[in-house]
């Protein structure tokens, strides 16, 4: 016996909304197999990993500084993704953001500089993560190069980029030979929402690139050639849209986002640059994007759920000594799941048995 | 030995996982599929061969256990591909991550080990004589089993039926499927080559050219491997020209830190990436395209029976 796969007439609107939870749910079932199958108890793990920071506000807090930058990416990835180009290389343009708006930082360090210093931090942030976004697509659009493999290969580049200048020009004299800069000034560090909290103004972006981008898409024409582009690039061409400009335009908005979340995290969160100022949140961001559905509002809620496994995760590891690997192990296994739930809302499955269609 | 000799056969130590992955992932893409997950199925590879490797203390163990890792997480990529039509850009990202994470925590208990080296095969008096000696007949068994794979992938595409069915499968599965050819069946025996040819990569890395485990040990090597699949234009001579040159630029940079030349180690280390992109900007240079890339590469294939 095996199984084939018949394309549904029409897709059912529950079904679609549904898909993501059924993949999440089925995600974790195969987590728990594996914790199981090391010797360890899945309830424990899920007290762990899910309980114990749903019911604590200072986790709760940590979620929110989590999914930021998993929002802000996602949803700049969800504009390549939609009009079917493949930037995964968002790691490297967060990097790139990060450490262009950084330069002002360093540069006006010690000296009075005002407050114009931060707004002016976070614009070269978007630069810096746009332009970088664009080489791939430059080359994509002007020779054809392909996408993937370029916009990859760049997010190493981009990391032996910063890894030369922690360790070499931009390393603080008085750090006793540690690889970082030194810490920022308050004139260049992001402020926090309110006293003593540990939530960013980051946040507040990445609600606004929500709501921006629920409008765009949903409402301009814009939004109608990237959907157009993505799932008829022919009648796209007809219509008269230019593909070209459509392919910089959405690399441009997703390295700028991505730049934006760099820039935020390390004058926000980490206050100061070093070698590692991400925990893979570009990567991870993908399985953001797709759990979201593409959607705006769903990569909200995507980015709140996948920003869980990061902080369960740091959790697991102190408490039951669980590796940090099985988190992003998870976000595999979860990104798999929200694939194939997409592809089975949209297919039926058909048993056939050998002679003949049941 | 002199360091020139040295170095050549450096070159030859750091591009064989290379060919080996660049071959089972250029057939599976002759297939017609895309599977991005090259650097995963390569790192389980890397782990499972390491630790059955020095838990059983045997090579031959160890070779089978990254071969068996590579094709199993390949066989988990066919059943969402083929099995669910699910986009395969996407899956074989997933299957990346999957294998990085999952390779993590099955070499965790192994960081520290240290495997002796393999010998390499003798030949008395051929692997004596100057220079060539070494190089062509002192070897380790998987320098021969590379080359050897490089001209049976190139006999199996181009002169066998079976070859070729899988060929008209990659450039059109649509027509295969009338003609009444094994879309399916021949997916997923080339997505498995694939993903064991990974699998001996990934264990080529741990036993042989690191002889230790440490997390994240790829480094890119899976993606360079997918880049040369492009370079060589889905042909298998081409992949052998390529690895070698990328694993000659790779051994260079080394030597160029090793001497300091007053340039940053980190530059010198993002020479084989940046090569990579420049490779793929030459050859769209040259040929306008992707030349000789499958018609049906990265589609999913659902018949209308």
């Amino acid at each position: 016996m095996r199984f084939e796969l018949t394309p549904r007439p029409t897709i059912s609107p529950v079904m679609r909304t549904l898909a993501p939870v059924a993949a999440f749910v089925t995600a974790f079932l195969i987590a728990g197999l594996v914790i199981w199958l090391m010797g360890r108890s899945p309830i424990a793990a899920f007290q762990v990993y899910v309980s114990q920071p749903l019911s604590d506000p200072w986790a709760l807090q940590e979620l929110l500084v989590k999914a930021t930058p998993l929002a802000l990416i996602a949803i700049g990835l969800s504009y390549c993704f939609r009009a079917n180009f493949w930037n995964i290389g968002a790691e490297g343009q967060y990097v790139m953001g990060a450490i262009l708006g950084s330069w002002l930082a360093l540069k006006t360090h010690g000296t009075d500089a005002g407050f114009w210093v931060m707004p002016a931090m976070l614009v070269l942030g978007i630069m810096g993560g746009a332009l970088y976004g664009l080489i791939p697509a430059f080359l994509k659009t002007r020779f054809g190069v392909n996408e993937i493999l370029t916009s990859l290969m760049l997010v190493y580049v981009a990391q032996l980029v910063l890894d030369y200048l922690v360790r070499g020009p931009w390393r603080d004299p008085k750090g006793f030979n540690f690889p970082q800069s030194v810490t920022f000034d308050p004139a260049a560090t992001l402020p926090l929402l309110g006293e003593g909290s540990r939530v960013h103004y980051g946040t507040i972006f990445a609600l606004v690139a929500v709501l921006v981008t629920a409008i765009v898409l949903g409402r301009t024409l814009f939004g109608y050639r990237l959907k157009l582009t993505g799932d008829a690039p022919r009648a796209a061409r007809f219509a008269g849209f230019n593909a070209k400009r459509t392919t910089m335009a959405v690399f441009a908005i997703s390295g700028g986002l991505a730049g934006l979340a760099g820039i935020s995290e390390v004058s926000g969160q980490i206050g100061q640059l070093q070698p590692s100022i991400s925990p893979g949140y570009g990567f991870t961001a993908i399985t953001v994007a797709f759990l979201g559905r593409l959607n705006p509002i769903g990569i909200l809620v995507a980015s709140l759920v996948v920003a869980l496994t990061f902080i369960g995760g740091e959790s697991a590891q102190i408490l039951l000594k669980l590796p940090l690997d099985l988190t992003q192990a998870f976000q595999g296994i979860l990104l798999l799941c929200v694939l194939s739930a997409d592809a089975l809302v949209s297919h039926r499955i058909r048993f056939v048995t050998r002679g003949g269609r049941k | 030995m002199t360091t020139f000799e040295a170095i050549l056969l450096t070159i030859v130590t750091a591009s064989t996982p290379l060919l080996i992955a660049a071959l089972g992932e250029l057939v599976t893409e002759r297939s017609g599929v895309l599977n991005l997950g090259v650097e995963g199925m390569m790192a389980m590879g890397a782990a499972c061969s390491f630790a059955a490797a020095v838990t059983f203390d045997s090579t031959l163990l160890g070779v089978g256990a990254g071969i068996l890792a590579g094709a199993l997480m390949s066989a988990l990529f066919a059943l969402v591909v083929l099995g669910f039509a699910a986009n395969q850009v996407g899956s074989g990202l997933a299957l990346t991550i999957l294998g990085l994470g999952l390779s993590g925590l099955i070499g965790a208990p192994f960081v520290g080990a240290r495997r002796d080296p393999v010998a390499p095969i003798s030949i008395p008096g051929l692997s004596d004589l100057p220079i060539v000696g070494r190089l062509f007949f002192g070897q380790d068994l998987f320098v021969y089993v590379s080359i050897a794979l490089t001209v049976a992938v190139a006999y199996y595409l181009t002169k066998t039926r079976s070859g070729l069915t899988l060929r008209s499968i990659g450039e059109n599965h649509a027509s295969a499927h009338a003609l009444g050819l094994p879309v399916w069946r021949m997916r997923f025996l080339a997505i498995l080559f694939g993903g064991a040819c990974s699998g001996l990569a990934g264990a080529y890395l741990s036993l042989v050219y690191t002889r230790f485990w440490s997390p994240n040990m790829t480094a890119g090597r899976g993606w360079i491997a997918l880049a040369l699949v492009v370079f060589a234009a889905w042909r298998p001579g081409w992949a052998l020209i390529g690895a070698y040159i990328f694993g000659a630029a790779t051994v260079l940079q080394l030597h160029a830190q090793a001497a300091q030349f007053g340039v940053p180690s980190q530059l010198l280390s993002a020479v084989p990436y940046l090569a990579t992109i420049l490779a793929l900007l030459l050859l769209s240079l040259r040929h306008g395209r992707a030349v000789g890339a499958p018609g049906s590469l990265g589609a999913p294939f659902v018949p209308d029976r």
